[in-house]
């Protein structure tokens, strides 16, 4: 087999060209790009910059002298670089994109706007107080309706995503069980949470157990009230949980944590099915972060930055990290850092005031607090209860559109909320998930969330979220319903899926055994042993 | 509702389709006591966009961007000219609202353009290897002291007096609750950066790494190498924080000074001062150590066709895979803004870089020799990338606020980062870079040497 190496080159000719029927490897509006390394140069730049006056740095020895081998590209060769390789990309923007947990709605531009508004995008995390105050004022206002939404006490805006969320909430409870003399050793958490939950305990230094999950999709009570004792610092839960379902017993979960002396922290990445509904604080819950990316619609831009604001309970507030805003009587935003803290201390926590220090090194992620309480007034009130509505009604339509053709395995014990959950079960001998989902490509439609979460065999998590329209859904159904009627007709053409995608079937292992995260100038084939850029000559 | 595509029609045939009276029985696991009847109280009906566009523009205007005074504010974030065709690229919605690359086949966009990060970021940095980016330079650094810490089989790290007050604070709340201890000293306000002190410090003990920043705090700027050597004499890795890339146009990289990981802030290169976030972590090390490093990774291999491809990997590492024996929580990167620093650094190459670095030296030293002749003006360090330190005849943290009446954003005042030094209340850090005219340097010495008399 002979392949296109390099991607399109003017000079090379792609040898293999009969894959595709061109000489390029392109296909239509579908072109191949190389990589910046290998049509950019170091002498080549695409900015013009003015010439400094000349002097002697008086830098020495530190100066640098060897190239850094950073190729350029001048400015048009540069935006067609970037505008090919974004074609490359599915995105919301481009259709339904039904990854379950992860949330992919339409991000409104009126948020992008807003957010490069040169009044928030365009300050300094250090300028002095007096120029910042609208900026300051935007964080309070967002941090006093996550608080209003949630039922809680307070909040700390400044974790940085999900995860860097749920360390925080860790660490509060960790404080506040430190300043009762009570330090405790485990973390408890289900099966059905979220597989950062237990990265996240650990990594706090706790040791983790799991609390097995009940033929309903829920967690076991029964077995969490037998594990809880004096050793026991959290539980952590997902609710709704990542099996797409409510945690009817919430109430007494959390009574019960309580009554051990325990926190439940709780992961809040599914709060866009109930926002507007239901609040977490009356259930009983201490810490829970929000992605502000998926309840309230930050773009996810391939992979992030995301924003986890942690909701906190009047026992936990007093611990959460520095820099804090906080309005006074008489209507200012302060920035609460640790010089001010004492003060701020005496008057908000009655003298209780115990941070457990920075999470970061500035206020978190302003980018994302401009978007979300633009997303925020843009519903209102009446907005995010049908958005919760919504999401929950699209979801179930999907769940009950499919159960007759795929195997769900809750659907008996009612209703889902933002995402229905089905397993493989039913596929003839040899098809996998992972064969469906690469034929869903094929279909126009990203895969839905896979082999996630683990309580199911071969998962299928599917999140359609409330900005879809029912003619979306009914096309993504009729899409699935046919592929998942290959997988049960043992179909094998299904294992060459996908075949109209910009590549096929990539090999993971490959990229795994001998990583290659790199560029490098290419070395003769014979030096040394072969890596994935040489694979293919052989 | 105009984000809400659904009309009351769609949700009658639906609600039929699904064989529930109303949109209430979706919800009946939720006990009836903890339904909320009717909207959330106190928030407002929802608005048009004109309305809200004019709400939020409104507290938008009472801030003083950096782009309408003389600004010379730096510390770990910097204000830089970026291309116009960054931010237009990064507006294309299959960048912008792509999700992270589990699909390869169908993210080959997002998973080339971290390939050409990683390799930037490498190069850069004078590593072998980078990852896809981590959240900002101070979380990085504290994951750089985890990953030496699992190397090395050590909890110590010695960090050096040099480096931004608010990444050790970082690093001191993860270490309380992680068993590593941290070994750091506030700076002293002079050019000599007690690098003894700091070799002495190694030779007494045997830490897991020892972290410096380059240029530090106060923009003063050593060589490296007899620290990484005195690091590794004790087995101990060199932890290099770099809160300046643009920096390292002009200067020697830290991995070409024998750093072992290098770590700092993206921000300078493509993404906005943003009041602090977001920003973008870079993170880089030696191949040998390529499976300690937290965070993504995208890796080259070949698809069913023998085609060259990209893929997430070496995931085995994360989260989502080893759950608690994952070698950091981390479940994202700062995706969007690495594209950010990506096309820039693209535009502007290895010949724009320097140039770019050349410029912002030579702007600095302009200011620098101005600053130094006002009376009651000291310049402490000589020796500086685009950021120096003054000490001034007066306190600074007032001098600033004296400086904002006079329409200049003069600097940050050290007494501000550390306010339970007073040896350091006279400090006053100004970053001068490529944006700064002859007018605003000229409007800086008029507001100092008003606000120190």
């Amino acid at each position: 087999m002979t392949i296109n190496q390099s991607g399109w080159k003017p000079s090379s000719p792609v040898q293999g060209a009969t894959d595709t029927g061109t000489v390029t490897g392109n296909r239509a509006l579908m072109l191949e790009e190389a990589l910046i390394f290998e049509i950019g140069d170091s002498d080549t730049t695409g900015v013009d910059i003015d010439a400094p006056a000349q002097r002697d740095s008086g830098l020495g020895n530190v100066l640098r002298s060897a190239p850094i081998g950073l190729p350029g590209l001048t400015e048009p060769e540069t935006v067609r670089h970037y505008t090919r390789l974004s074609r490359q990309n599915y995105a919301i923007d481009l259709g339904l994109f039904p990854l379950g947990s992860c949330t992919m709605k339409h991000n409104p531009r009126l948020n992008e706007k807003i957010a490069r508004l040169p009044g928030f995008a365009d300050i300094h995390p250090l300028a002095p107080r007096e120029t910042i105050s609208g900026a300051l004022e935007l964080i309070n206002t967002l941090a006093f309706w996550l608080i209003d939404l949630t039922g809680m006490h307070g909040v700390a805006m400044s974790p940085k995503a999900g995860a860097h969320g749920e360390l925080c909430g860790i660490l509060c409870i960790r404080a506040a069980l430190e300043a009762r003399g009570d330090p405790r050793s485990v973390v408890l958490v289900p099966e059905s949470a979220h597989g950062t939950n237990p990265a996240t305990a650990a990594f706090a230094g706790y040791k983790v157990e799991n609390i097995p999950a009940n033929d309903a999709g829920r967690v076991d009570l029964d077995a969490l009230k037998t594990r809880l004792g004096p050793d026991v610092a959290a539980v952590m839960i997902t609710n709704p949980n990542t099996c797409g379902l409510f945690e009817p017993d919430m109430r007494a979960i959390s009574d019960a944590v309580h009554a051990a002396g325990a926190f439940v922290y709780c992961d809040g990445a599914n709060f866009n099915a109930i926002v507007g509904k239901v609040r977490p604080g009356d259930l009983g819950i201490d810490a829970m972060h929000i992605n502000l990316h998926k309840t309230f619609s930050t773009p996810h831009g391939g992979g992030g930055p995301g924003s986890g604001p942690v909701v906190l309970s009047e026992a936990l507030s007093p611990f959460g990290p520095l820099p804090y805003t906080a309005k006074t009587a008489d209507g200012v935003v302060h920035l609460v850092e640790e010089e001010q803290a004492g003060a701020f201390s005496a008057e908000h926590f009655g003298g209780k005031l115990q941070s457990f220090g920075r999470m970061t090194a500035f206020h978190g992620q302003m980018g994302m607090f401009t978007r979300a309480l633009a997303y925020i007034l843009s519903h209102g009130a009446d907005g995010l209860k049908q958005v919760a509505e919504d999401a929950v009604l699209n979801a179930n339509y999907i769940l009950r559109s499919l159960e007759d053709v795929l195997d769900a395995p809750f659907a008996h014990s009612g209703p889902c909320m933002h995402e229905a959950l089905f397993s493989d079960k039913g596929f003839a001998d040899g098809i996998s998930t992972l064969d469906l989902a690469k034929a869903l490509i094929d279909e126009g439609f990203h895969p839905m969330t896979m082999y996630f979460p683990l309580v199911v065999h071969g998962a299928m998590l599917i999140e359609p979220t409330e900005t879809e329209s029912k003619a979306a859904l009914d096309q993504f159904i009729t899409a699935l319903r046919s592929v998942a009627e290959r997988c049960r007709a043992g179909d094998d053409s299904l294992k060459s899926a996908p075949v109209y995608a910009p590549r096929r079937r990539l090999d993971e292992t490959l990229a795994a055994r001998k990583p290659v995260v790199a560029w490098r100038e290419p070395v003769p084939a014979a030096a040394e042993a072969p890596t994935p850029s040489e694979v293919g000559d052989r | 509702m105009r984000y809400l595509p659904l009309s009351d029609t769609d949700r009658t045939d639906m609600l039929a389709t699904i064989g529930a009276g109303s949109v209430d029985e979706l919800f009946r696991d939720v006990p009836e006591e903890a339904r909320l009847d009717g909207p959330i109280r106190g928030l407002p009906m929802h608005a048009s966009e004109l309305s809200v566009e004019r709400q939020l523009t409104a507290l938008a205007r009472k801030n003083v961007p950096a782009s309408d005074a003389p600004f010379f504010l730096g510390c770990g974030a910097y204000k830089h000219h970026i291309p116009a065709s960054v931010d237009h690229l990064i507006q294309r919605g299959e960048f912008l609202t792509a999700y992270t690359p589990y699909q390869p086949e169908i993210a080959q966009g997002t998973l080339q353009v971290l390939f050409e990060f990683q390799s930037q970021v490498a190069r850069l940095y004078g590593c072998e290897v980078a990852n896809a980016s981590m959240y900002d330079g101070s979380t990085a650094m504290w994951e750089a002291i985890g990953m030496a810490g699992r190397i090395t089989r050590r909890n110590l790290a010695i960090i050096h007096e040099g480096v931004h007050p608010h990444y050790v604070a970082v690093a001191r709340t993860m270490a309380k609750f992680t068993g590593t201890s941290l070994a750091d000293r506030a700076p002293q306000l002079s050019a000599d950066m007690q690098i003894d002190t700091l070799l002495a410090d190694i030779e007494a003990n045997s830490p897991s790494c020892v972290v410096v920043q380059y240029p530090d705090i106060l923009g003063r700027v050593t060589d490296l190498q007899p620290i990484a050597d005195a690091a590794h004499a004790k087995g101990a890795l060199l932890i290099a924080v770099v809160t300046e890339p643009v920096a390292l146009g002009l200067l020697k990289s830290p991995g070409e000074m024998g750093a072992d990981i290098v770590v700092g802030e993206g921000q300078s290169i493509g993404v906005g001062l943003n009041f602090g976030g977001p920003y973008v972590g870079l993170f880089a090390c030696r191949e040998k150590h390529i499976r300690q490093m937290p965070g993504r990774i995208a890796g080259e291999t070949i698809d069913a066709d023998g085609k060259r491809g990209f893929v997430l990997t070496l995931s085995t590492r994360e989260q989502h895979i080893r759950r608690e024996k994952a070698t950091s929580n981390i479940c994202t990167n700062s995706g969007l803004c690495a594209l950010a620093f990506s096309i820039h650094m693209t535009l502007l190459g290895e010949k724009g870089l320097r140039q770019l670095a050349e410029l912002n030296h030579a702007r600095a030293r302009v200011a620098a020799d101005k600053l130094a002749a006002i009376p009651g003006v000291r310049l402490v360090n000589d020796l500086f990338f685009n950021e120096f330190t003054l000490e001034l005849s007066v306190e600074a943290r007032p001098a600033v606020h004296r400086m904002v009446e006079r329409g200049v954003l003069g600097g940050v005042s050290l007494g501000r980062l550390y306010p339970d030094e007073a040896q350091l209340a006279n400090g006053l850090v100004v970053a001068v870079t490529e944006t700064a005219t002859d007018e605003d340097i000229d409007a800086l010495v008029q507001a100092l040497t008003e606000a120190v008399k």
